[in-house]
């Protein structure tokens, strides 16, 4: 059975269809990237699997149980969590809170036992912060904890998205972009830790612009064009496709 | 809740127990009467709008609504006076509830429109209904009581607003620091993301509306009862404005902040009458240079003003 099966979906804005008749599949245990021009449909189909946006026609399945259509509130209970392409974090909060925000579903959210401070209410708190800071150590935000997330550099408020997607517990992690904006030793980190991300079993879903991590790191990649599937497979079957050199690789594909 | 929340509701429970002993007056004691109320009422708001980032422009509509049910539910029917306040209490939730889902998916400016809208139908209606609400003239409230016990004198107000308000600032701290109180405050930060995390936004949002619009109107029901007196006024739009300046001016996302605001917002008309005619310009003055100067409100002004001292930086 497939983590994530998306069938036919189409999703049009106006006229104009953003992902048109997509088909594709991710294993479970593997990481897999989605390349293509700007405009190709990645941040949309994005939306489209988290629940963000809902798709005009298609299936998206995961687990092999249909969720086309649910809300994202409720998506993100099936296993899959998210990053965004333009950081969404919590500004508000400290750095700890956004990634305890990410570990709402597994918190005791009873509002009775909250509002009257009973004691059963604390231990699950307790959890919910000592996981949070795990993560945090893992992403290498350690110590860093309380500081406010407006006080953070760029580099680091990705990983601070990455941890508290992580701390959703995910089955399916879907990176939007995550070394954009990122330097070539940020960018190594990130590399580093999608794989310690992988090998922990958590499936990858990787959209991303810079070639040299999206081919170190793939299993499978799938080329997008014009909300349609363009190519399919692993680096080197791609990177000689006239078609995906044509409409994105350019030379570099080639050479590389 | 933290060090500094615990340390902040130990120093209010002392006001409010020591305030009894200082007030020597009648006089004295409504303003603080007046004060817990309007506290009650903020602290509700500030967690919708400066917790959760929604403006309500229409809450004074909830106030009046709550004032209007005990008026009316005791003088024409007979209530007895609890019965009403809660029966106000639950008609106010009702409606905010029903009108939360449609106006709650609006944003900022929108959102402002919206609920402006629901407080100023709500103003016309109690305006209008003159065989119901008396019109613009108002209408005569009957004493409070709770079961044969009536609050007469000042001091035993003073105990159930006071009691009152200190039971919403405990509740709302315990909520601040709970998973709902970080949801509340991601949607806030942003909303797709808290999304994606698994919080239920919509609702998130709908709760606290009807939380903050029910205490609006039992500190309407008890503002009608303790003044005798009700009119349109407390459900004008300029009631409204008042609210949410106190919740500004104490600053937003601060449960203190609230009251604080709450306070100098009711006592400062008070105090500067001194000034005659021209106290609305000492009062508007006093107000914009407070904002200049601590933009973030007092609470949260003054407490990063005592860390900058206290770390030396």
């Amino acid at each position: 059975m497939s983590r994530l099966e998306v069938e036919g979906l189409v999703k049009r804005f106006g006229p104009f269809a953003a992902i048109d008749q997509l088909s594709f599949v991710v294993e479970p245990g593997t990481i897999q990237s989605i390349i293509g021009p700007n405009g190709a449909g990645k941040t949309t189909l994005f939306n489209l699997v988290s629940g963000l946006l809902h798709p005009d026609a298609g299936r998206v399945c995961f687990d092999g149980g249909e969720i086309t259509g649910r809300p994202a509130h409720r998506v993100v209970r099936s296993g899959i969590a998210r990053t965004f392409q333009n950081v969404q974090v919590f500004f508000n909060m400290t750095v700890l809170e956004n990634v305890m925000v990410g570990g709402h579903l597994a918190c005791d959210r009873r509002l009775l036992p909250i509002l009257l401070r009973l004691p059963g209410h604390f231990a699950s708190e307790r959890r919910c912060r000592d996981r949070a800071l795990a993560l945090l150590d893992q992403v290498g935000l350690a110590g860093l904890g309380d500081r406010p997330a407006d006080a953070l550099p760029y580099g680091a408020l990705k990983r601070l998205e990455i941890a508290r997607a992580l701390a959703a517990e995910p089955k399916l992690l879907m990176l939007d972009e995550p070394a954009a904006g990122l330097n070539p030793a940020e960018t190594d980190a990130i590399d580093t830790l999608i794989q310690e991300i992988a090998a922990r079993g958590i499936t990858v879903l990787l959209v991303e612009h810079d070639m040299r991590l999206v081919r170190g790191v793939s299993d499978r990649i799938l080329v997008l064009n014009r909300g349609r599937r363009l190519a399919a497979g692993r680096w080197d079957e791609i990177r000689h496709n006239p078609e995906v050199v044509a409409a994105y690789l350019g030379a570099e594909g080639r050479n590389r | 809740m933290s060090a500094g929340q615990s340390a902040g509701l130990g120093l209010l429970a002392v006001i409010l127990a020591a305030l009894p002993f200082v007030l020597d007056n009648p006089y004295h004691f409504e303003i603080a009467i007046l004060v817990c109320l309007n506290a009650t009422v903020c602290v509700g708001l500030n967690l919708l709008i400066g917790y959760a980032g929604q403006i309500s422009l229409g809450h004074a509509g909830f106030f009046a609504l709550g004032g209007y049910a005990s008026a009316i539910l005791t003088l024409s029917y007979d209530w007895p006076p609890l019965g009403a306040l809660a029966a106000g209490a639950l008609g106010v939730a009702v409606l905010a509830h029903v009108v939360a889902r449609p106006i709650l998916q609006l944003k900022g400016h929108y959102l402002a429109m919206g609920t402006l809208g629901l407080g100023v139908i709500i103003s016309i209606a109690l305006n209008r209904e003159v065989e119901l609400t008396g019109g613009p003239d108002g209408t005569i409230v009957p004493p409070f009581s709770v079961l044969g016990w009536m609050p007469f004198e000042s001091l035993e107000w003073y105990a159930i607003t006071a009691g009152l308000m200190f039971v919403t600032v405990w509740l709302s701290l315990n909520l601040i620091g709970s998973p709902i109180g970080r949801a509340l405050r991601a949607l806030h930060g942003s909303e797709v993301a808290a999304e994606t995390l698994g919080v239920n936004t919509a609702s998130h949002k709908n709760l606290l509306f009807v939380a903050s619009a029910v205490l609006a109107a039992v500190c309407g029901s008890l503002y009608a009862h303790f003044s005798g007196f009700i009119t349109p006024t407390e459900g004008a739009f300029h009631h409204s404005i008042e609210l949410v300046t106190m919740v500004v001016l104490g600053g937003m996302a601060s449960v203190f902040g609230a009251v604080v605001g709450a306070a100098l917002l009711t006592i400062a008309p008070q105090v500067l009458t001194v000034f005659h005619d021209y106290e609305s310009i000492v009062f508007g003055a006093v107000l914009m240079g407070m904002m200049i100067v601590l933009p973030r409100g007092l609470v949260p002004g003054l407490v990063r003003l005592v860390q900058s001292v206290g770390f030396g930086r």
